[in-house]
């Protein structure tokens, strides 16, 4: 592996050279400073601190996980000899235990061992009462956390776990070092700044200096356990302005290496993509833009049983062929055109990746627009078009409220979608929200997106790391927000169905990868079928490098620093 | 007159308690969470540890309170014992200002941030006062000549282009098609020799030009005016009259008396100074405090933006007064005592 990687960075090099350089290649810091630019800037490099998106790319360039995601979402080992698994004995039979064992030698950036120790010091870090720990999910049902001997870690869940991958996999969850950390543990985790401006790690680099909210600059390490890498000897990671500049910097001045992040109108992209210096890459997590329907009535005469179960069913959505028609109205690839373009698919699946779980159940009549269709749905179910176009039945008009959280993409989405939609009788007035309210949460906003005071709302959502399991749990009964649960519970929708709760419950109970797919594609069938949402657009992940950087493979079920490790310069 | 200093520094001590009082209710009223950015894969009961971890669980008037102590009493006291490099009571355990992005003390990254705001605005400011007085005493004392029309036109233009466009502008001609100036200001440059000097001022060169352009054009207007105000007057004729030199007519006469509207515009400015310009360093990626307080804005990182909203309060009362002060110096007819 290591000789045919360089072997392609001898050809690579050579063609672009037109002769042969001297044998330079593959040793560590040869190539001088590696320069990224983020147009967010990191605050901190501890994750388990901050869950911000750039901090945890930041950080996974120091600390790593037992095991991460590739590119296609496959799982490889970091830290550890192999993925456990039932045939190898890292799982064990009652899926209530993984054994992790971890490489020979690891050493953290100050020189000193890496032991079991530090795994289990990681875990006792993030659950310790008081400490705010970002990350606590990743933890969730852990029992207990052993060191059975210096280099193997044993994981315990108190519930049989069919996908055990949540602690120590990504970059959600990498090992601290103990006797750094060891003082900062609970209500003190915030006071230690050195240790969470630099933290030691095993990672290719080491911080220098982190400036908060401007600058990360790091070192090689020394200690990492491939002596040929890095390529670079130095990094820099530099955040903030926006991310046109940050295009421009990359795509056209060359002044950066790497540009995380370069969504903006496909056309400018284009446009500075033609200075030839730059090359754009993309790649797709398992992100959703999705319109969520609420089946219940949002009303404001109902009161405090407003989009609650109690209040009653929605007066028109809760009509299986409203919610269809508004589903086959939508030209999806439009909305792909005009706000995502290389970053974007069409797509009728809430779980869209990894390969293994994408399902085509839905595409035969919900991934092209079909006008005509959706009126002759809507005809069929006795909504017909009033005096001023817009259908009604009984009395009750085709109206609908339409938010979104306020962002440029969003609100030319929901001008065309409500295009697409008067095409068909149904007239929607928009509405958008400030995100950090619409997401806030806050049981005191009536705007948050768990109240959903309105008919219809867009956004988009994700899963953690590869599994959807607990992703598609969100559309369970019993997790409906409402004001008795302070509006938790992930289920937007309220949609509640015992046939989708029973099937649920069998995928916490398959443990084979394939059974397992096959559930999960019948759960997202059944999603968007029955119309508890109409997905959009599958967002991925757009960011830019100079030609003259090499290596880079762009990741979204990771860091999209997981492998800067491999990075090295042409030239 | 000190005792009118005195007296106006006394007055200001309620009058920063109310404004910090009211900062902190309107950003606590404000429909904003530190935990609305993170991901939705965060679980409800996750969001919650972390709000409590970061005191949010507490009542509001003890959080006041709190913050009070902190930035009144703490903040000071950690100041002094870094100039004085002595340890004045039990320092490790005094709780400090923390911003809650970066869970480091709030004071650190001011003090971090701010060389780079007063070089780079700060010179644009410098450099804007040393070109708009000699302009607008030209273009009033040549009212209507080719040479004020055009002056006219110039600082109608960099008054009504906002910073954002001649600051795009200025990277899209001078960074992406002629490759002259970086456009992304380098805040790990360290000045050592001759070269590394060319560099810092070449990539300080479009940020302070925008941020001249800007104040130039509102200064020189201020002098302009002010100076075509007191040419007309007798006294002006009187000093004409009696045979004194054209030149003391006019820097002499003329413009001392209309410096005083003049001075209390750019004493007025300087704390803007500080606040940096933020549009302007967002551009360009000048780590100023203007970046830091639109971070912490976007972010919600209250206690971050409280201490810098509050110190930007401390600098514009304290500004005002020396506005008022040097009135007094300018000018004889103003006695405060």
């Amino acid at each position: 592996m290591k000789m045919r990687r360089w072997i392609t960075r001898f050809v690579v090099a050579g063609t672009a050279l037109g002769a042969a350089a001297g044998p330079a290649f593959g040793e560590r810091g040869s190539d001088g400073d590696l320069k990224i630019l983020y147009w967010q800037a990191v605050s901190i490099m501890n994750p388990y601190l901050s869950s911000g998106t750039k901090d945890m790319h930041a950080a996974s360039m120091v600390i790593e996980p037992l095991a991460r995601f590739d590119e296609t979402g496959n799982i490889v080992p970091t830290l550890v000899s192999e993925i456990p698994s039932l045939e190898n004995g890292g799982i064990s039979e009652d899926l209530t235990t993984i054994t992790w064992r971890i490489l020979p030698d690891l050493r953290w950036s100050d020189g000193t061992d890496f032991t079991a120790e530090d795994v289990v010091f990681t875990w006792q870090y993030c659950t310790a009462p008081d400490g705010g720990c970002a990350q606590r999910s990743q933890f969730t049902d852990v029992a207990a956390v052993e060191a059975v001997d210096p280099l193997t870690v044993r994981v315990t869940f108190s519930v049989p776990k069919p996908y055990p991958f949540g602690p120590f996999v990504g970059m959600s969850s990498p090992i601290i070092q103990k006797a750094q950390f060891e003082s900062c543990v609970g209500a003190r985790a915030p006071e230690c700044t050195e240790a969470n401006f630099g933290p030691h790690g095993t990672g290719p680099f080491k911080v220098r200096e982190l400036r908060a909210n401007d600058v990360v600059l790091f070192d090689a390490n020394q200690y990492y356990r491939d002596p040929a890498k890095p390529a670079f000897a130095t990094a820099t990671l530099k955040g903030g302005g926006d991310a046109t500049s940050a295009a421009r910097a990359v795509l056209e001045s060359g002044e950066f290496d790497y540009g995380w992040n370069l969504m903006i109108e496909p056309e400018v992209l284009a446009t500075m993509e033609q200075a030839g210096r730059g090359t754009l890459v993309s790649s797709f997590g398992s992100l959703v833009e999705r319109i969520v329907i609420n089946w219940t009535n949002p009303d404001p005469a109902l009161g405090s049983l407003r989009s609650t179960r109690e209040g009653g069913e929605h007066p028109f959505l809760s009509d299986p062929a409203v919610r269809r028609a508004l589903s086959m109205a939508i030209d999806r690839d439009l909305l792909v055109d005009i706000g995502f373009g290389e970053a974007g698919q069409a797509t009728c699946n809430i779980v869209p990746a990894p390969e293994i779980n994408r399902s085509t159940g839905n595409d035969d009549w919900c991934l092209t627009a079909d006008i005509e269709g959706a009126n002759a749905l809507l005809d069929e179910a006795g909504w017909v078009p009033g005096p001023d176009g817009i259908r009604a039945k009984d009395g009750v008009r085709l109206s609908m409220l339409y938010q979104t959280s306020t962002n440029s993409v969003r609100q030319s989405m929901q001008a065309i979608i409500k295009d697409m939609w008067s095409a068909i009788g149904v007239d929607a007035e928009l509405r958008d929200v400030s995100s950090s309210v619409f997401f806030g949460g806050d049981p005191g906003s009536p705007d948050t997106f768990q109240k959903f005071f309105a008919d219809v709302e867009m956004y988009a959502n994700n899963f953690d790391g590869t599994d959807a399991e607990s992703y598609l749990a969100e559309w369970t009964c019993a997790l409906i927000p409402s004001p008795e649960t302070g509006w938790r519970g992930q289920n937007i929708p309220r949609y509640c169905n015992p046939e989708y709760d029973a099937l649920v419950a069998k995928l916490g109970e398959t443990a084979e990868e394939q059974p397992r797919a096959e559930i999960v594609k019948q759960l997202n069938d059944m999603l968007t079928a029955d119309g508890a949402h109409i997905p959009l657009v599958h967002r991925g992940d757009l960011s830019g490098h100079v030609n003259t950087l090499a290596g880079v493979r762009m990741n979204s079920w990771d860091s999209q620093l997981w492998n800067v490790a491999d990075w090295y310069r042409t030239e | 007159m000190f005792a009118y200093t005195l007296r106006r520094l006394m007055f200001a001590v309620p009058t920063l308690l109310a404004i910090s009082f009211v900062i902190f209710a309107l950003l606590d009223l404000a429909p904003n969470d530190p935990t609305g950015d993170l991901p939705l894969t965060i679980p409800p009961e996750v969001r919650d540890q972390i709000r409590s971890s970061l005191g949010l669980d507490q009542p509001f008037l003890i959080r006041y309170l709190l913050w009070l102590q902190q930035f009144m009493i703490n903040e000071p006291l950690n100041l002094l014992e870094r100039l004085l490099g002595v340890e004045l009571g039990n320092s490790s355990e005094r709780l400090r200002v923390t911003s809650w992005a970066t869970r480091s003390p709030v004071v650190d990254l001011i003090i971090q941030r701010l060389p780079q705001t007063l070089w780079v605005i700060g010179l644009s400011y410098v450099l804007a006062v040393l070109i708009a007085v000699p302009l607008g005493v030209l273009s009033a004392y040549r009212q209507y000549s080719w040479f004020d029309q055009l002056g006219t036109f110039l600082s109608m233009v960099g008054f009504s282009v906002p910073t954002f466009f001649t600051g795009v502008l200025l990277i899209v001609v001078f960074s992406s098609w002629l490759g002259w100036f970086p456009a992304i200001y380098d805040t790990n440059h360290r000045v050592t020799d001759w070269q590394s000097l060319v560099y810092q001022l070449r990539q300080m060169a479009m940020p302070v030009f925008v941020l001249t352009l800007y104040n130039t054009s509102q200064i020189a207007r201020f002098v302009r005016a002010s100076l075509l105000d007191n040419l007309s007057q007798d006294y002006i004729r009187t000093a004409r009259a009696k045979g004194v030199k054209e030149r003391s007519v006019l820097l002499v006469h003329a413009l001392r008396n209309s410096l005083i509207p003049v001075v209390t515009v750019i004493a007025l400015g300087v704390p803007a100074v500080f606040s940096g310009a933020i549009i302007t360093e967002q551009i360009f990626r000048v780590n100023g405090l203007g970046q830091l307080l639109i971070i912490a804005i976007q972010g919600a990182d209250i206690p971050l933006v409280q201490t810098l909203t509050f110190i930007f309060a401390i600098l514009i009362i304290l500004f005002n007064l020396i506005a008022d002060l040097l009135y007094a110096m300018l000018d004889p007819r103003i006695r405060y005592d």
